[in-house]
C-alpha cells in the first residue's frame, strides 16, 4: 500500500473525480483501467394505512474501477469519500485471480441523444409528492372504503460517469419519479390484494390510469370463483405477463446465459422459435423511460435491439466481456451497481401488440382464467423458461364472463413452449413498471392446478 | 470505525432538539466476492460499503436521511427532524427499552479475512471441476462472498453500541442441458463467523452435478393435492414463509381487521406445532446481540401448542399494540430504516422417525431442499430444490422441481406430524420493502402435511 504513497497528495480525492484514480491505477501497474462512477439523490415518501408515515432522503455516491493488469481483470468498489487508494490496491490486488480479460474499454463514440433528464423532477416539492400519494389513495378509497393502501411516491436524480485509460469519457444525468399503490382488503380470513403504478423519467405520471387499473381489479375481485385442476385456456393480462413471463423469456437472451449453454436457445438465433405474431424489442433510447439512456454501464452507445422479430430469435444481448468471449458484439445491455461488475441486462423491453381487445378475449373463452399477478413466479427453472405460481389475483371466466377472484390455485408453463401456442396477441399494451411494455397474451392452454 | 464520527460527536449531534427520539447509525462492511460460471471465473472484487443514517421521530411521523459522508452529522440530525415534523401529526408511541451502551466484539472460529484470496479460489475451483467433472453437466454457477461488518448505533435516550460480524455465503449450481430442456441442481449455504462451514463441500458440490443430470430423465409431478413431507431445510423455508411474515407487527399494528385474525390466543395449528423466532439462539445467521433500534436479542414464542401467543416487533408496532418489545428491528444496511423482520425462525421437534412419517402415506410426495419461498400473508409458495414421489410408504422416482403452495388459514393446521430430528437452513436471505437479502435462519424437523397444491413446475 506504501509503494505510491509518495506520489499522493495529502488533500482527499473525491470517488466520483475519475482522473485521479485511473492515474493511480497506471502507477500500480494496470495497463487499462476503468471508473463507474454514480451520484445519486433520491426522495422516498411513504404511506402506510392510508396516511403519511414517512419522508426519506437518500443521497449515495460511490466509485467502482476495473482494472487489467496482465490480461486479467481486478475489481473493487467503495462508497467511502476519499476511499482512493483502498481502492486502487484492492482491486490491482484481485487482478491476478481475475478473469482473462476479453474486451477493450471503448473509446468516446457517437451515442444517441436519449432523453431521460427532466429538471422538474429535480426541483418537485415533496409537498406535492404527498398531494400525489394522497389524492391516488383517496380516489380509490372511494370505491372500496374498506380498502387499506400503502403508497410509495419517490424522486429521483443521477449522475453516472464512466472514465477509461482508453481515454473513453462518458457522463449524463438522469431524473425518475414514480407512483405506487397498494391495496388490501381484508374479510374475514379472505385477503385480497390490488395495486399499480406508473414511473418516469419525467415529472409527469399517468395517476388517472393507475386508479382505474386498481378500480378494475376491485370491481373483477368482488365475487370469488371455484378454479378447477386441469389444462386451461389462460389470459395474462400486462400485468401478469409482466410478473410471470417476462424473467424467465428475457433470461435466455442473456449472451452469458447462451455462451454458457445455459439458455434453451442455443444454437436458435435466426430460427423460428415462437408464434410468427410475436414480436420482442430491447429499446434503450425511448424517450424519457426509466430503462433508458444513451449509453450504456460501459460506455457503449444504446441502441434498439430486436430479440424476437415475427416469432424468430433475432439476437442475443452483450456486454463488452462477454461479447469478447463469445465472439459478439456488444448490444448495450451492460448494467451495473457498485456492488458486483458489469452483468446483462434489458432495458425497457416491449413486446408488440396484437390485433385482439382484452374483451374479445374474454368473451371468446368457455371455461378459463385471467392471471394478472402469479406469486413466485421468479422461483423454480426459470433458466429453463418455466414459470409457475400461485395466483395472487386473477379471475375465473365462464361462459365468455368474468365471473369472479380465485384463490389457491397454480398456472404453470414454460414461456419458450406457450409462445408458440398463442390463440392471439391483445390490441391495447401499456406499460408495466417502468420498463416492461406489453400487451395481454391468450394462450390456448396451460396447466391449472387448484384444490 | 476508521474515519467514521467518534462517541463524542455523534453524542454532540444528538443532544437538544426538538424531536421525541432520534438515532445514528453508521455502518461500514467489506465484502469480498467471487463468481463463477461453467470454467469461467466471471468476477472477483472487493467492495466497501460505508455509510450512515439518521432517523428521527416526531409526534409519530418519521424523517430518515442516509448518506455515503459522515462529517456534519448535526446537519444531518436537522435534516431528519425537519423531514419528521413535515409527517408527524399523530402521537409519538414507543415501546419503552433502558439505554445500552455495549461493545461487541466478533467471536470468530474461523476468519475468512485470514485466508488468502488464492486459497480461496483453490477450494471453489475445487468445487467447481467436481461438478463439471459430472457427464451431462454443462454449465456451472458458483457465488461466494464474505462480509465484515462494524455498526454503530446511538439514540438520543443514551444507546451508544458498536457491533460487529462477519457472514459467509456459498452458492453452488449446476446445469444440465439437453436438446432445448435445461436443468438445475442447486444449493446455498450460510454461516456466521465461521469460514469452515463452507469448506468441506466436495461431495455436495458433486452430487449437485449428478442430479442436474438426473432431472432431465425425471419426469413431471401431476399436478395436484398431495401429503407432503418436506425436510428440515424446506420446512424451514415454509414455516417462514407460511407463518412467520404473517408474525411481523407492522402487517398488523395499523390494520385492524388484521388484529383481528391475527389474535393472540387464536389456534393455528395443531397441539404438537411449536414455532419460536429468536436472534438470541446463538452462532445463526439470523444471531445478534442487539437490534437496529437497540433493543436486546431475545427467543420469542410465536405458537404454542397450537396456539398463537407472540409475534415480532419494533419498538413502534410494540408501543402501538401494547406489547413487549421483541428485538426484531432490522435494517439490511445504512441506507433503510430498520423495519420488523424475522432472525432464527424455527418450527420445535416432535417425535416421530422418517420411516413412520412417510409409512401411511400411499401417493405423496417427498420434498427437499429449497429454491425459494414468498407470501402475500394468506397464501404462500415455496419450491423444492429436490422432490420425490412417495408410493405405498415408500420414497420413489425423483421428480422434476415441484412448487407448493398453501393458505395460512389451512395449511399450518394440516400439519400432521413432526420428526424427531432438526436442522436450520442458514443459506437464505429474506427480502421486505425492497431491503435483500437480510441474513436469516429458518429451522425445522422432518414434517408432514395433508392435502397440499403442487404445480408441475
Amino acid at each position: 500500500m506504501s509503494r505510491w504513497a509518495g506520489d499522493w497528495c495529502d488533500q482527499e480525492v473525491s470517488l466520483t473525480d475519475a482522473e485521479p484514480i485511473l492515474a493511480a491505477a497506471r502507477r500500480l501497474g494496470a495497463q487499462q483501467a476503468e471508473v463507474f462512477a454514480v451520484e445519486t439523490n433520491e426522495t422516498p415518501v411513504r404511506f402506510e394505512a392510508n396516511r403519511l408515515k414517512e419522508i426519506n432522503s437518500r443521497q449515495t455516491s460511490g466509485a467502482a474501477l476495473r482494472v487489467i493488469v496482465h490480461g486479467r481483470i481486478g475489481f473493487a468498489s467503495s462508497t467511502k469519500p476519499g476511499d482512493v487508494e483502498q481502492l486502487v490496491t484492492a482491486a490491482v490486488e484481485t487482478a491476478p485471480f481475475g478473469p482473462e480479460a476479453r474486451l477493450d474499454f471503448p473509446l468516446n463514440t457517437e451515442a444517441p441523444a436519449v432523453e431521460v433528464f427532466d429538471e422538474a423532477v429535480e426541483s418537485l416539492p415533496v409537498d406535492e409528492m404527498v398531494e400525489a400519494g394522497q389524492s391516488l389513495i383517496d380516489a380509490i378509497r372511494a370505491i372500496e372504503p374498506e380498502l387499506l393502501c400503502d403508497a410509495y411516491i419517490r424522486r429521483g436524480d443521477s449522475r453516472v460517469t464512466i472514465a477509461n485509460t482508453n481515454g473513453g469519457m462518458f457522463t449524463y444525468r438522469g431524473t425518475g419519479y414514480s407512483a405506487w399503490v397498494n391495496g388490501t382488503l381484508i374479510r374475514g380470513t379472505d385477503m385480497l390484494f390490488v395495486g399499480d403504478g406508473d414511473a418516469s423519467c419525467r415529472a409527469q405520471l399517468d395517476l388517472g390510469a393507475v386508479e382505474a387499473s386498481v378500480v378494475s381489479q376491485l370491481e373483477n375481485s368482488r365475487q370469488t370463483a371455484e378454479a378447477r385442476t386441469g389444462e386451461l385456456p389462460v389470459i395474462f393480462t400486462p400485468l401478469g405477463v409482466a410478473s410471470a413471463l417476462i424473467g424467465p423469456l428475457t433470461i435466455a437472451f442473456s449472451g452469458r446465459m447462451v455462451h454458457q449453454a445455459q439458455s434453451p436457445l442455443v444454437g436458435c438465433l435466426g430460427k423460428e422459435m415462437y408464434d410468427v405474431r410475436v414480436s420482442v424489442w430491447d429499446d434503450a433510447t425511448l424517450r424519457y423511460r426509466p430503462g433508458s439512456r444513451p449509453f450504456d454501464d460501459e460506455g457503449v452507445a444504446s441502441r434498439r435491439n430486436a430479440l424476437i422479430e415475427k416469432g424468430t430469435v433475432r439476437s442475443f444481448l452483450y456486454d463488452l466481456q462477454t461479447a469478447g468471449l463469445a465472439k459478439a458484439e456488444s448490444t448495450g445491455s451492460a448494467e451495473r451497481s457498485l456492488a458486483a461488475q458489469p452483468s446483462i441486462s434489458t432495458t425497457s423491453l416491449v413486446i408488440d401488440d396484437g390485433e385482439m381487445q382484452f374483451e374479445k378475449m374474454v368473451r371468446s373463452v368457455r371455461e378459463g382464467l385471467v392471471v394478472e399477478e402469479l406469486m413466485g413466479a421468479g422461483q423454480g427453472n426459470v433458466m429453463g423458461g418455466d414459470f409457475s405460481g400461485n395466483v395472487l389475483l386473477g379471475y375465473k371466466i365462464e361462459g365468455g364472463e368474468i365471473t369472479g377472484r380465485v384463490k389457491d390455485t397454480m398456472v404453470a408453463g414454460n414461456v419458450h413452449e406457450t409462445l408458440k401456442r398463442l390463440v392471439a396477441i391483445g390490441s391495447e399494451s401499456r406499460w408495466v413498471g417502468g420498463s416492461v411494455r406489453t400487451p395481454a397474451l391468450f394462450f390456448e392452454s396451460l396447466t391449472v392446478s387448484a384444490k | 470505525m476508521e474515519d467514521m464520527p467518534d462517541r463524542d460527536e455523534i453524542e454532540r449531534a444528538l443532544r437538544s432538539h426538538d424531536a421525541d427520539y432520534v438515532e445514528v447509525r453508521l455502518d461500514d462492511t467489506a465484502t469480498n466476492r467471487i463468481v463463477y460460471r461453467g470454467r469461467e471465473l466471471e468476477e472477483i472484487g472487493r467492495i466497501r460499503s460505508f455509510g450512515g443514517n439518521v432517523r428521527a421521530l416526531v409526534r409519530g411521523g418519521w424523517g430518515f436521511v442516509s448518506f455515503n459522508e459522515p462529517a456534519e452529522l448535526r446537519k444531518r440530525v436537522e435534516e431528519a427532524i425537519s423531514a419528521a415534523h413535515h409527517v408527524g401529526r399523530e402521537t409519538s408511541m414507543l415501546a419503552e427499552v433502558p439505554p445500552v451502551v455495549d461493545s461487541v466484539r466478533l467471536k470468530v472460529k474461523k476468519d475468512p479475512r485470514a485466508i488468502p484470496l488464492a486459497t480461496k479460489k483453490e477450494m471453489l475451483d475445487r468445487y467447481n471441476e467436481r461438478m463439471l467433472s459430472v457427464e451431462g453437466v454443462t454449465s456451472t454457477n458458483i457465488m461466494y462472498s464474505d462480509s465484515h461488518k462494524q455498526v454503530v448505533f446511538a439514540s438520543s435516550e443514551g444507546s451508544y453500541i458498536e457491533q460487529e460480524r462477519i457472514d459467509v455465503v456459498s452458492r453452488l449450481s449446476a446445469t444440465a442441458r439437453k436438446n432445448g430442456d435445461v436443468q438445475q441442481a442447486s444449493m446455498s449455504l450460510g454461516a456466521l463467523n465461521d469460514f469452515s462451514y463452507i469448506e468441506a463441500l466436495d461431495e455436495i458440490a458433486r452430487h449437485l452435478g449428478e442430479r442436474a443430470v438426473e432431472l432431465l430423465s425425471a419426469p413431471y409431478v401431476k399436478a395436484g393435492t398431495y401429503p407432503v413431507v418436506l425436510d428440515p431445510i424446506l420446512a424451514g423455508v415454509f414455516c417462514h414463509e407460511a407463518f412467520g411474515h404473517l408474525s411481523e407487527s407492522d402487517f398488523v399494528y395499523e390494520n385492524e381487521r388484521m388484529k383481528e385474525i391475527m389474535v393472540l390466543g387464536r389456534q393455528f395449528g395443531q397441539p404438537h406445532l411449536n414455532i419460536v423466532d429468536g436472534a438470541a439462539v446463538p452462532g445463526l445467521r439470523g444471531s445478534f446481540r442487539y437490534d437496529d433500534e437497540g433493543v436486546p436479542a431475545q427467543e420469542t414464542d410465536l405458537i404454542r401448542e397450537g396456539i398463537l401467543v407472540g409475534r415480532l416487533h419494533s419498538r413502534e408496532t410494540a408501543g402501538k399494540m401494547g406489547e413487549r418489545v421483541t428485538g426484531n428491528a432490522r435494517a439490511i444496511d445504512y441506507r433503510f430504516p430498520p423495519i420488523v423482520r424475522m432472525t432464527n425462525t424455527y418450527i420445535e421437534p416432535g417425535n416421530m422417525s422418517f420411516e413412520e412419517l412417510i409409512a401411511d402415506i400411499d401417493e405423496g410426495v417427498y420434498a427437499r431442499n429449497w429454491f425459494g419461498g414468498t407470501t402475500s400473508m394468506e397464501m404462500f409458495t415455496f419450491s423444492a430444490g429436490e422432490a420425490y414421489m412417495i408410493r405405498n410408504g415408500k420414497v420413489a422416482e425423483l421428480l422434476r422441481p415441484v412448487k407448493l403452495t398453501g393458505n395460512l388459514f389451512t395449511t399450518l393446521m394440516n400439519i400432521d406430524a413432526l420428526g424427531n430430528d432438526m436442522d436450520f437452513n442458514q443459506g437464505g436471505g429474506c427480502g421486505k420493502g425492497g431491503q435483500m437479502p437480510l441474513p436469516v435462519s429458518n429451522g425445522s424437523p422432518h414434517i408432514r402435511i395433508q392435502d397440499v397444491v403442487v404445480g408441475e413446475r
